[in-house]
């Protein structure tokens, strides 16, 4: 065989191979879904909405777990948006040649990919051990932890898209620098902000490993804030890995149910950001 | 926000602002103090997060630490009724399993931004890329069921009982492949966690091949070069200090990962034996235990595989990001 066809050979084994990769990725999810609506679909009913989990055997749903979940997400969101804005906000626009913000976002970066069952510890060293008892703050400020870096990074990113004759226009209407940020900035990247919002909530929304020893899980519907709580994540931990079928068959719907929600954040949150890059 | 709330009726300053580098510069000159001191303290608060996760982690694992010295490193038997913990299992479990999902998962995650980069045509790259961060989007607990109920029983059928009963009795190749056929072991928790870094190498790996510039790709194009040696003899050459941030950025998710491996690595405390073997990891076992745990030694030497976690991670991330410096990743 000739050089020349010898090299078109190796070529064509390669393209072969980096299509095979990304075949078996492509593969992967379309698996996992199917087998989630497989699994899941069929055991859907209103049940699962208006019904609190059942003793094994007995009809039920999982309205308990869905209500503390989204009591924690929600609870989680609002200290993670307020946190991460502001703390995305000083690196982005106060943190240039700053030792202090780079420390900061090499530590947030860190942070963002840090194992979640790590700061499932942190918050019952802190929140749990002290107070003798599990409570839904707890599980709340551990998913907090998780979001805010997530809305942190976003943010930064997005105000550096910002021009700086934006800013320089703001001050020389005389503005002062605080007010630039919040009434011109910030508006002008409000789409982008919710990308950040939207992508913390999707980080945090499946978490499980945190919640196992901060908010525990609760058999019966609350909304108390100082007591366990339900979560649709580790209620499906429990119920996947128990010996009954309809308690297994409750656990396959709640993690259709996670998916659709964390996929569905995620892909609105990367349409959004697509459409937020200025020009 | 309460951010707004609280310095919303402050009006703009009487004096003229001077006007230097807006972005830059000392931020008390024409900048708003009240303002500045609330987003300085949130990147505090994220400071003290990473600080005071780290010395809780001390604090609750000295006991454990302290009580059973080097040989809490050194000792596989955990046991906690005779209350004697020793992590040499979980440790060896997270190193092996995170190694292997490694090897599996960058030539995959290469090929895939490769062929996202060099081959694909555009439109079809936008939801093939969308497709593959999904997978990152997924949340590990499904992963987990997705593991025990569908791929445990099916690699166990059809590819873990032919190679056991293909191996010759007492060879190497046997005791490699020793174990319970249920499909619950380290290659399996290996092979899931392969899937799940995937899209985080992936996606950092097309970052880097589209920050090439174009014109050292098309230079080697016009040499006659082919895609394949353009990729191999420039492009990766080019990206490769970046690239090993990305396997390390890759290897910090498979080393904490939780709630996947808890489901499907079959939770044995020993030092794993062979790839089919049932084992553990640091993050499966305090998943599993630590809401079940009484003694004050349990809880404090599970905090104390908590901190050797960090300890390992940490390291990881560090490096992945020193490496990338400031490579487009969220999530």
């Amino acid at each position: 065989m000739s050089r020349h066809s010898q090299r078109k050979v190796v070529n064509g084994i390669f393209v072969a191979l980096t299509s095979l990769a990304t075949a078996i990725a492509v593969g992967a999810l379309i698996l996992i879904l199917i087998s989630l609506v497989l699994n899941g679909l069929g055991g859907f009913d209103w049940h699962v909405f208006t019904l609190d989990q059942p003793p094994p055997g007995e009809l039920g749903g999982l309205r308990n777990a869905l209500v503390g979940s989204l009591l924690l997400c929600g609870a989680a969101m609002v200290i993670a948006v307020v946190l991460g804005l502001l703390a995305g906000t000083y690196l982005a626009e106060y943190g240039d040649n700053n030792k202090l913000a780079a420390t900061v976002r090499f530590l947030n970066d860190v942070l963002l990919s840090a194992p979640s069952i790590l700061i499932g510890l942190f918050v019952y060293e802190v929140l749990v051990r002290p107070f003798h008892g599990f409570s839904a703050l707890a599980g709340a400020v551990a998913l907090a932890f998780l979001a805010t870096p997530v809305v942190t990074r976003t943010t930064e990113d997005i105000l550096r898209l910002q021009s700086n004759a934006l800013r320089e226009a703001g001050m020389a209407l005389g503005a002062n620098r605080g007010l630039v940020i919040r009434s011109i900035i910030w508006r002008a990247s409000a789409t982008g902000l919710m990308t950040g919002g939207l992508l913390g909530f999707a980080r945090i929304s499946g978490e499980t490993a945190p919640l196992l020893f901060t908010s525990l899980g609760n058999p019966f519907l609350s909304l108390s804030l100082t007591h366990p709580i339900a979560a649709l994540p580790t209620t499906i931990f429990q119920f996947a890995l128990s010996a009954y079928d309809d308690w297994r068959r409750l656990a396959w719907v709640g993690a259709l149910i996670i998916a659709i929600a964390v996929l569905t954040a995620n892909i609105i949150g990367r349409a959004l950001a697509r459409g937020s890059v200025p020009k | 926000m309460t951010a707004e709330a609280s310095v919303s009726g402050t009006s703009p300053d009487k004096k003229i602002s001077r006007i230097g580098d807006p972005r830059g510069g000392s931020a008390t000159r024409g900048g708003d103090k009240i303002f500045h001191a609330l987003c300085l303290s949130a990147a505090m608060v994220l400071m003290g997060a990473l600080a005071g996760l780290l010395i809780s982690l001390v604090i609750g694992g000295w006991p454990a630490l302290s009580h059973f010295g080097l040989a809490f490193f050194t000792s596989s038997t955990w046991d906690p009724v005779a209350d004697n913990y020793g992590a040499a299992g979980p440790i060896a479990g997270t190193l092996i399993t995170a190694f292997i999902a490694m090897l599996l998962a960058m030539p995959l995650a290469i090929g895939v931004a490769v062929f996202l980069v060099e081959f694909c045509p555009k439109r079809l790259a936008y939801y093939i890329g969308l497709a593959v961060e999904l997978l990152a989007g997924i949340p590990s607990i499904v992963y987990g069921m997705w593991g025990l109920f569908v791929l445990a029983p099916w690699f166990a059928m059809h590819i873990q009982m032919p190679l056991m009963l293909a191996v010759v009795p007492g060879s190497l190749l046997d005791r490699i492949f020793a174990g319970v056929p249920n499909g619950a072991n380290i290659f399996t928790a290996s092979l899931i966690l392969a899937i799940m870094v995937l899209p985080y190498i992936a996606t950092v790996f097309r970052e880097l091949l589209l920050s090439v510039p174009p014109h050292v790709r098309e230079a080697a194009y016009g040499m006659g070069a082919t895609p394949f040696e353009v990729v191999r003899s420039i492009m990766l050459p080019y990206i490769r200090r970046s690239a090993i941030g990305a396997v390390m950025l890759g290897l910090g998710r498979a080393l904490g990962e939780t709630m996947a491996v808890t489901f499907i690595i079959g939770n044995s405390h020993a030092f794993p034996k062979s790839l089919f073997d049932s084992g553990s990891t640091l993050a499966s076992t305090i998943a599993n235990e630590f809401t079940e745990a009484t003694g004050d030694m349990h809880i404090s030497a599970l905090i104390a595989l908590g901190l050797v976690l960090f300890l390992i991670t940490f390291a990881a991330l560090a490096a992945a990001r020193l490496l990338l410096g400031r490579a487009e990743v969220v999530a």
